[in-house]
């Protein structure tokens, strides 16, 4: 086993969710096999091969930097869980 | 005949000649759609009201002795991870169960200007991810063929809709077959263009170098018109492609004599499915017999795309989906602090397939595995790419199976998510490349699901990928066949 179940409580953590204390051992043993599976590519010779993260020849686009109307303010809080003031409101971040 | 039946050119022209209205055409598939939604449960929301007055305001126009765009006043569905202004885009999901964008996409903003009917947003498996639209948060979707077996996925809801007659025309998104297999499973025609060759702009993301948008349709001169429509060059997606559109309905000549159809031996598989297998080799008969010239190739790194797609999509997927946290916009689960909040959040509201994406992608992702697993497939992921850049220098077209099965049953695969993943294995390689592909309806099984055959293209050549797929279609008659639903032949 390549996972444990204590590497996965890492990744969950990682990952912001919480696994269920009875399910652990189903996704432990689930990313094992899929690590298996992948395994297959560790054999592909790739010494000299550059990775390719997408197909494009481009870099970077770039464009004149003007300002251009923009969404709206209220339209753009209008599916905020909660807001107050023209702002999206969140529990306490820093503790006293 | 009813209308439902018919594709988008046959109607646009009816619209013409004035021997039908808009209105008539949307409250047939309207209820077509009360005749048998109950049983493939491809929508996720049905804009009714909506749909019946943009129909009238269409038939209003053509009255005033105005002409009209091809899509105009035809009624067709948007996969329900492409943002609509003012219409909830779910993605399938629970944690966008209320979700209404405040924009729309550059393709729904393409598509409104043609002034077309929408329906409604289709079912998908939850954020893309799946490929049978049984990991939708809310419903599984039927197969209009057998409302036993699933119709695909991931964009399943947009293929069976097609498939049934509850839509005209559909958008799909495909990041690992999404629009192909589930057309291959519904008889009908899809399309993944090039990566780049379509805004992305509005499309919820699930991989970003993978995700590409692209047409579900009756037939592929259908298909011409819808590419026509959503490609091109969009400032809002600095990803895509500012090379020239082409016309695509000038594709649409039965003409392949003297192209190179290249057929690749590492997808016909073991494993693969006999009927398959069969429906596929007697498709390229049969496109030889049209003046196609054969030629066998090698896509050696084949067997490698599927893992290496399925470290990378996650790996995109995991960094994608992190917006989803309850403070912008989404569900909120309360908690103590922030950070609970943020888990609680998304313990509840996604779904298991994403949870276990996220988990492997931030798996391959973390420090010690990165290179092992992530930077790993990414090399692998341009040793598939030269493969077909090597083959494309012999050929003009690859001619492959769409999916290794027919449609299987709802449930067969469900606990195992490897199995599922191997559904992927003739798709995947296309996004990993970003090449444009197309299935198109072959035949049958043994039990009368259908069979797709795909044919991939260079970068930016839908243009010859139309050409092939238009040849072999007017040659048979698979895609004007639609399937019997409610015991009633369509």
């Amino acid at each position: 086993m390549k996972v444990t179940e204590k590497d996965m409580e890492n990744v969950a953590v990682l990952s912001r969710l919480s696994i269920p204390e009875g399910e652990k051992g189903k996704y432990t043993q689930q990313l094992n096999e899929f690590l298996d599976y992948v395994d297959n590519l560790s054999g592909v010779p790739t010494e000299n091969i550059q990775p390719m993260a997408h197909v494009l020849p481009i870099k970077n686009v770039f464009r004149e930097d003007v300002v251009k109307p923009s969404l709206d303010r209220e339209l753009a809080l209008s599916n905020a869980p909660l807001k107050e003031d023209g702002y999206f409101k969140v529990p306490k971040i820093i503790e006293d | 005949m009813r209308l439902y039946e018919q594709p988008a050119h046959v109607l646009h022209d009816m619209l013409v000649n004035k021997e039908i209205t808009s209105v008539e055409l949307t409250k047939d598939v309207l209820a077509r759609i009360d005749e048998v939604e109950g049983d493939v449960k491809a929508y996720l929301t049905i804009t009714r009201d909506e749909a019946l007055k943009q129909a009238a305001a269409v038939d209003e126009k053509i009255g005033r002795g105005e002409s009209i765009s091809f899509l105009e006043g035809i009624p067709g569905a948007i996969k329900d991870n492409i943002c609509t202004k003012g219409v909830k885009t779910t993605c399938a999901s629970k944690i966008l169960e209320h979700f209404v964008p405040p924009y729309d996409a550059t393709v729904t903003e393409k598509i409104q200007a043609e002034h077309p009917v929408i329906l409604g947003k289709t079912n998908m498996d939850e954020f893309a991810m799946g490929g049978s639209t049984e990991n939708s948060a809310y419903h599984p979707t039927c197969n209009p063929w057998n409302t036993q077996c699933v119709p695909g996925g991931s964009s399943g809801g947009s293929a069976a809709a097609v498939a049934a007659g509850t839509a005209i025309w559909a958008l799909g998104s495909d990041t690992g077959g999404s629009i192909r297999q589930p057309a291959s499973f519904c008889g009908v025609v899809g399309m993944k263009p090039t990566y780049g060759r379509v805004s992305r702009y509005g499309l919820v993301a699930y991989a970003s170098s993978l995700d590409q948008i692209g047409p579900i349709a009756r037939d592929v001169t259908d298909c011409a018109h819808l590419l026509n429509i959503i490609a091109g060059h969009d400032e809002h997606d600095s990803t895509s492609s500012a090379v020239a559109v082409p016309d695509f309905t000038k594709s649409l000549v039965a003409d392949v004599k003297g192209l190179k159809v290249g057929i690749p031996k590492e997808f016909f598989v073991k494993g693969m499915d006999a009927d398959v297998e069969k429906t596929v080799r007697a498709a390229v008969k049969q496109l030889e017999a049209l003046g196609a010239e054969i030629v066998d190739i090698s896509l050696p790194h084949t067997e490698y795309a599927i893992s290496s797609y399925y470290l990378i999509a996650p790996a995109e997927a995991a960094t994608n989906l992190e917006r989803y946290d309850g403070v912008s916009y989404g569900e909120r689960v309360d908690g103590s602090g922030i950070v609970e909040m943020m888990t609680n959040t998304r313990s509840a509201k996604f779904g298991e397939e994403v949870k276990r994406r996220i988990m492997i992608g931030n798996y391959a992702l973390s420090a010690g595995y990165y290179d092992a697993y992530y930077l790993k497939a990414l090399k692998v992921r341009r040793l598939v790419k030269e493969d077909y850049d090597k083959a494309f220098e012999k050929v003009d077209v690859i001619v492959a199976p769409t999916a290794p099965t027919p449609a299987f049953k709802i449930g067969e695969m469900i606990s195992d998510p490897l199995k599922m993943y191997l559904q992927d294995v003739c798709t995947v390689p296309l996004n990993l490349a970003g090449l444009p592909g197309i299935s198109v309806p072959c035949g049958y099984s043994s039990s009368h699901m259908p069979i797709g055959l795909q044919i991939i293209g260079k970068a930016l050549d839908e243009a010859t990928v139309l050409r092939a797929a238009y040849t072999y279609e007017q040659s048979q008659t698979f895609s004007k066949e639609m399937p019997e639903l409610g015991g009633k032949k369509a």
